[in-house]
């Protein structure tokens, strides 16, 4: 498989934080923070998920570049062709 | 009353847009059948090892553990400590070895290469069944939410549509959707989706636990509000008459610890698939260790969102009066009187399809456990976070879907059509074959949703299917793996007598709340227990006793096979694994210490 799974994870993580971040800022001292007692709870989670977003981006991208340079994988593949 | 905008929208919609687009990326490299069926037996570990416990983390773990939480308090991390835990031990030390090693393609087929075809047989079409069943229980779960938190009245009501169909449109589109990526990517797709969802999932529980706990005064409030019983895991458990399950340490120990726990994850398909698709055999085998890691954390993400629901207080209608410039204003908040009925944040329960309140058969209300999680959410959570709250519920929802229908279409190709119904076709066709599977499963499951709808508990009623299917199966697999001398026909009379074991026990036991019926006592009832989880446990042990001796009888009665054709099945003929080069800390049996000293510590932290 060539895809590495952290890329479009931490894509995804990455627009989600800073959708919630943005929103958490445009909306400071709203009265829908009553629910979460307060807290501004958009925007410290959203930076919590766009740390981690970049995170799995930065290690993704790593991991796909080292998948690029692989050998093909040498696996069974071999011994289950002859069982065909 | 749910008020989403559209940021909610705008994070729900880019989560379905990156499932999707999973699916697509994934296309180009389902080439041969054993792509889409194995995920080309080619992925790291550490994904196959999230996808493991994400399978499982389906409406059954997230609203199910929520509303065992609510129900029986933190008794219910005990499906943790010594029902999931010590199990994906024993699978990631002792069976992978046979499953992975045996280059058998799905569980059932394992069990004809060990046994003989009719066990097969049997045990393809019992696990058919079963995921149908969970996967229709999901789907049910997610349009009761759906229906609830009003997501789709608008759009109904502007369409003129009757309310009623929410219901049944939620059901269809879950389902197109996990249709859609499987399709496309079959079990690799299947896989990444599982992880996307599972990170999902902590990224929105997260945050409603911490909340939740802020608002009830910490550990030590929400401890002030409950019940003393509601806060322990061990104490209580050895009487039936002092913990909220009613279920005494036999029952429990040997009930949820060594047969139901053992059962559902040593044997189901559902989670042994991602392990099976896994690169090499020592992946394999770290896999189930890999997923007990987050799994040991789970209870504080599932089962306390149900605990702090029962522990805030009740919302009542109230009225408050505002003085704005000497003119006097009443604001009203009116509370639904299921709520005012309910306990915390539970309301009382009413049926999806009659629209009329539920009562148990002392006329007491019945609370809806099911929405003691949902509940958090609406309560806890502003516009915005809500949106990635909702996503993750539906998140969940989906991976649970996903996994029951990869496994079903595994399952229903290999072992079923591939066997009897069309053999020696091209790799192309059984991939045609699978994909339409795909397609049947899901169409199954959407009448089985509808099933779903007679049950308070969604737990209790997947314990239910798992007491009939999975406990006997695990003395099978004890056997076949641990006794050379267990036969085909021993097996095969095993199954059945275990299966059956477990509905006469149904049918004769009824738990003290409920009417006869699907909750059992359908044929006369000579014992009454105190909650269905009692009586769940208790029809495990019987179904495994039963299976257990009559395997063994049969057996002893029967030709054995020889023991040249048994190497790689079964553990005192097979040659132990081949050690790979590496340290002996990143060694599977390093890390299962690891694993068991890290659930000792939690059960004592939750005694």
């Amino acid at each position: 498989m060539r895809l590495d799974l952290r890329i479009p994870m931490g894509m995804m993580f990455t627009l989600v934080g800073m959708i919630l971040t943005a929103f958490g800022l445009s909306t400071r001292g709203s009265t829908i923070y009553a629910a979460s007692l307060g807290i501004n709870a958009n925007f410290w989670w959203g930076l919590v998920l766009l740390v981690f977003g970049v995170t799995m981006l930065l290690l993704g991208r790593r991991g796909q570049k080292r998948l690029a340079n692989l050998p093909p994988e040498p696996v069974d593949e071999s011994r289950s062709r002859l069982g065909h | 009353m749910l008020n989403l905008t559209a940021v909610d929208w705008l994070i729900m919609l880019l989560y379905f847009v990156f499932v999707l687009g999973i699916g697509f990326a994934l296309k180009r490299s389902m080439k041969t059948s054993k792509d889409f069926f194995q995920a080309g037996r080619a992925l790291p570990a550490w994904i196959c090892g999230l996808a493991f416990i994400s399978a499982n983390l389906g409406a059954q773990e997230v609203i199910g553990m929520g509303a065992s939480g609510a129900k029986y308090g933190l008794e219910t991390a005990h499906f943790y400590g010594i029902g999931a835990i010590p199990a994906m031990i024993f699978v990631g030390i002792f069976m992978m070895p046979f499953y992975y090693g045996s280059k058998a393609r799905s569980v059932p087929e394992f069990l004809r290469m060990r046994f003989d075809e009719k066990t097969r047989a049997l045990n393809a079409c019992s696990f058919a069944v079963m995921t149908v069943f969970s996967s229709g229980i999901s789907m049910y779960a997610m349009a009761r939410l759906i229906q609830a938190l009003h997501v789709f009245d608008g759009l109904f009501y502007s369409l003129g549509w009757p309310q009623q169909g929410i219901f049944t449109f939620s059901i269809v589109l879950s389902a197109i959707i996990v249709l859609a990526y499987i399709f496309l990517g079959g079990l690799t797709s299947a896989i990444y989706n599982e992880v996307l969802q599972f990170f999902l999932i902590i990224a929105g529980f997260l945050p409603l636990v911490l909340l939740g706990l802020r608002n009830i005064g910490g550990w030590g409030g929400l401890k002030a509000s409950l019940p003393v019983a509601y806060m322990h895991e061990w104490k209580g458990v050895a009487h039936a008459s002092t913990n909220p399950m009613g279920i005494e340490i036999i029952g429990l120990g040997m009930g949820l610890g060594f047969v139901l726990g053992s059962g559902y994850w040593c044997t189901d398909f559902l989670v042994i698939q991602t392990a099976m698709a896994s690169k090499n055999m020592e992946s394999a085998r770290r896999v189930p260790l890999i997923a007990a890691v987050p799994k040991i954390f789970f209870p504080f993400l599932v089962i306390l969102p149900g605990l702090l629901a029962i522990g805030l207080p009740t919302p009542h209608t109230t009225t408050v009066e505002h003085n704005i410039n000497g003119m006097i204003v009443r604001d009203t908040n009116v509370v639904p009187q299921n709520v005012e009925e309910g306990r915390g944040l539970v309301p009382a329960k009413i049926n999806p399809v009659t629209g009329k309140p539920m009562f148990m058969a002392n006329g007491q209300p019945l609370l809806d456990y099911d929405m003691a999680t949902p509940n958090m959410l609406l309560h806890f959570f502003p516009t915005g976070i809500l949106g990635l709250g909702l996503t993750a519920l539906l998140a969940s929802f989906m991976s649970g879907m996903a996994g029951n229908v990869t496994a079903f279409n595994t399952v229903f190709t290999y072992d079923l059509y591939q066997s009897y119904i069309h053999k020696g076709g091209s790799d192309k066709h059984y991939m045609a074959v699978g994909r339409w599977a795909t397609v049947g499963g899901i169409l199954l499951s959407i009448a089985t949703a509808y099933a779903a709808i007679n049950f308070n508990n969604i737990m209790d009623t997947l314990q239910l299917v798992f007491s009939f299917v999975n406990a006997p199966l695990f003395a099978t697999f004890l056997l076949g793996m641990f006794w050379k001398r267990a036969t085909g026909h021993g097996a095969f009379a095993g199954l059945i007598a275990g299966t059956a074991a477990a509905m006469l026990h149904h049918g004769l036991t009824l738990p003290i709340e409920a009417n006869p019926g699907i909750h059992g006592g359908w044929l006369t009832v000579v014992h009454y227990y105190p909650s269905d989880m009692a009586q769940n446990f208790w029809g495990a042990i019987f179904a495994f006793s039963a299976n257990f001796i009559v395997t063994v009888v049969v057996s002893l009665g029967t030709k054995a096979r020889p023991e040249s054709e048994l190497v790689g099945l079964v553990h005192s003929l097979t040659p132990k694994p081949p050690r790979a080069h590496d340290v002996w800390w990143k060694s599977p049996e390093a890390l299962a210490v690891a694993v068991l000293v890290m659930a000792i510590g939690l059960n004592i932290f939750f005694y």
